[in-house]
């Protein structure tokens, strides 16, 4: 067994934690038994499922082309899960589709492309996993704040529109607002981070054994990509998504409000 | 003989499913003060976001002038017919600030200019517009959009969110602009009012208009 691992002993000690929750939640009456267990064994299952898939798609034998062809299945996934979670945008998928697509290619081209990392299988798929995977929640709260941002300040978005100010001008305050927004988790992540948590990738170094310092170079590196990667991803949502809310005689569409 | 200032020929709008303007034809006047009657919700303020262009029409044709409003350039046919709105709407910053969205490239002078024509004194140009009583925000509004010097101002119920002293004021600053030279379209559910300022009125009720 790697140094790191736990086994399938370690991991059923694990589940002692999911028992003490399951047992909290029927003493209190919660009614969430189910839904744990039910968490638990799905997630198991997806991630054994993944587990198996990429010692095949990692292994030092298997074509680099089928590691990209996971990315793209990433990207689309990716796409899917930001439309299901946003039905008040309209054009979601093919806005985050662009998005994750074109924020993946700058953020992989640049890790791979400048030699941050070479371009094996067991370094594209995490590293695009990382990027793709913590895009998606910027991309929401970019579209959502985007949609309730000019929502909630329609009177001044009209207001300006009927200054003769094009689209862009009367809503640029609320886009920038909204953006701004949907950034700052991921900006106060990366100021908090090591102060606060030690975030995922560095954590796994240093459970697996490797030296510390090896594994904040790796954290370092993966932080700066995955913020550049949030932001491009929000920024092109946003734009995208404010293009679709005028018309091109400049009027504020109808706004659909997420349901929370 | 001139054409009408506004005309609405066979205009019908679908807003969310709900028919708020049904088959209207109808005609406002190219002089003085008309007001768009009628009770909340029958589609008087639809009526007039038709004319600059905020709404357009699901079917029929809207006419400013004689020209189809869908044939115009948006943007330069709403600095031609500005709006104030229901409630007032200050941008944040300085009533400066506010003005010079209007216009960008105004002089101090122009913008004094378009103070005093809203009743407000010069002095008003440093406030902060958030820190101005409703009366003085929706003034404020109004010399916004003549910054821009239009021809026509469309008043979307400008002082239901004002108390009667400062409703007198936009009243007087209404009847005050027409005299100038400015077409007023003003809406309002106020017989009252109507009967101080109007000098035509169209009666809209549950999408349809009649002269009243």
């Amino acid at each position: 067994m790697a140094e790191g691992a736990i086994g399938w002993g370690g991991l059923a000690a694990s589940l002692l934690l999911v028992v003490v929750a399951v047992g909290l939640s029927a003493w209190r009456r919660l009614g969430l038994e189910a839904t744990m267990l039910w968490a638990c064994a799905r997630a198991l299952g997806q991630l054994l499922v993944v587990g198996w898939a990429l010692a095949a798609l990692i292994d030092d034998d298997a074509p680099v082309a089928l590691a990209w062809a996971w990315v793209v299945g990433m990207v689309v996934f990716s796409a899917i899960t930001v439309r299901r979670r946003t039905p008040e945008v309209p054009g979601a998928f093919t806005l985050a589709l662009v998005a994750t697509g074109v924020s993946a290619t700058l953020s992989l081209g640049v890790v791979f492309g400048l030699d941050v990392y070479d371009a094996v299988p067991r370094a594209i798929i995490p590293i695009a996993g990382m990027m793709v995977g913590n895009s998606i929640g910027g991309t929401v709260t970019a579209s959502r704040r985007v949609i309730g941002e000019l929502a909630d300040n329609r009177d001044e978005v009209e207001a300006r529109l009927s200054l003769g100010l094009p689209w862009p001008e009367a809503s640029r305050r609320f886009v920038r607002s909204a953006l701004r927004t949907a950034l700052t988790s991921q900006i106060e992540s990366t100021k908090a981070v090591g102060l606060v948590f030690l975030p995922g990738a560095m954590t796994g170094m240093i459970l697996a054994g490797a030296d510390p310092v090896d594994a904040v170079l790796v954290q370092a590196a993966v932080m700066f990509l995955i913020l550049g990667c949030v932001a491009t991803n929000a920024v092109i949502v946003g734009l995208g998504l404010t293009r679709r809310l005028f018309t091109d005689d400049h009027r504020l569409r109808p706004l659909a409000r997420a349901q929370s | 003989m001139n054409p009408p200032l506004f005309a609405f020929e066979h205009v019908s709008l679908e807003l969310g499913g709900r028919r708020v303007l049904d088959d209207v034809t109808a005609e406002i006047p190219d002089d003085g003060v008309t007001c768009l009657v009628g009770a909340s919700g029958s589609g008087k303020s639809t009526l007039l976001r038709l004319c600059n262009r905020l709404e357009v029409p699901t079917s029929g044709v809207v006419r400013f002038r004689g020209r189809d409003v869908a044939s115009l350039d948006p943007l330069r046919h709403r600095r031609q017919v500005g709006m104030v709105f229901q409630r007032p709407t200050p941008f944040p910053g300085s009533v400066r600030e506010n003005l010079l969205v209007a216009r960008p490239d105004a002089t101090d002078d122009v913008l004094r200019a378009a103070l005093e024509r809203a009743a407000l004194p010069a002095a008003f140009l440093d406030r902060v517009a958030d820190d101005l009583s409703g009366g003085e925000a929706q003034r404020m509004c109004v010399a916004r959009t003549l910054v821009t010097e239009p021809e026509v101002l469309l008043m979307d119920e400008p002082t239901s969110a004002l108390d009667p002293v400062a409703t007198a004021e936009l009243e007087a600053l209404a009847r005050q602009l027409a005299a100038d030279g400015v077409r007023i379209v003003w809406v309002s559910h106020d017989p009252e009012q109507v009967a101080r300022i109007a000098d035509h009125r169209l009666v809209v009720d549950a999408g349809r208009v009649r002269v009243g």
